[in-house]
């Protein structure tokens, strides 16, 4: 009979590999499949695709609290947390003069070399406006 | 320098990136603009930092800490948190970076 822990192989196996099959061409058109599959991967489908074309490149980020952003985006996840490189921020604030009660916009400018900004924080992302 | 990134579970990107950077300097900005640099000690799921030997960025603005040296920060509280440039592998965060989002 066969021994236990020979059962156990066998199970193991069946399961680890079980993934695996559509690597395998057994029957006609798998093949096909796999191109598909690698061109799906670089279709957009969702927004979050349209950021990955932008990964390594200069982005725009618009933040709460009047606050923005010019970066390299490196990384990011689903909940936008991203990863920055060559950040540029800039802060803008609007103060108000108590005697002439004009508004003084003020823009307050920082560079961090590299960056970690939570995804609760942003509002949008684009590649950058070309205003500079 | 950093070998990580494998983070089976999807949408643990963050967390394995955090958890190679333990033992570096890092600046933590929080929402209330609070700014405590610090060594990072610890990360969790939540991205919930644990600091050590912390001090205030902008001492004179914020008195609240002055004797504060190690804390733990509620990760939804934080806004930034600037890193060390040489921290991780540029190309090994692309590459994580477009297996986590094409599996989320």
């Amino acid at each position: 009979m066969y021994s236990g822990p020979s059962i156990y192989c066998f199970v193991v196996i069946i399961t680890v590999f079980q993934p695996l099959r559509f690597l395998l061409p057994w029957k006609e058109g798998a093949t096909d499949r796999k191109r598909m599959a690698s061109e799906e991967e670089s279709a957009v489908k969702e927004p979050l695709d349209l950021i990955r074309l932008s990964l390594d490149e200069r982005i725009y980020v618009k933040l709460r609290s009047d606050r923005e952003l010019r970066g390299k985006l490196h990384a990011y996840d689903q909940h936008l947390n991203m990863i920055l490189g060559d950040v540029e921020e800039i802060v803008t604030t609007v103060e108000i003069d108590d005697e002439t009660y004009e508004e003084i916009v003020r823009a307050t400018r920082r560079m961090v070399p590299f960056l970690f900004v939570r995804g609760d924080g942003v509002i949008l992302v684009s590649p950058p406006l070309r205003t500079a | 320098m950093v070998i990580f990134f494998f983070p089976f579970p999807p949408f643990r990107l963050f967390f394995s990136y955090f958890k190679d950077l333990v033992g570096r300097e890092v600046t933590v900005e929080l929402k209330n603009d609070l700014a405590i640099r610090g060594t990072l000690h610890s990360v969790d799921q939540y991205l919930n930092i644990k600091l050590e030997n912390t001090r205030v960025v902008d001492q004179d603005k914020h008195p609240h800490m002055l004797s504060v040296r190690n804390c733990f920060i509620r990760g939804s509280v934080v806004r930034y948190v600037q890193l060390p440039p040489d921290g991780v592998d540029i190309e090994l965060l692309h590459d994580a970076t477009r297996r986590e989002a094409r599996g989320g």
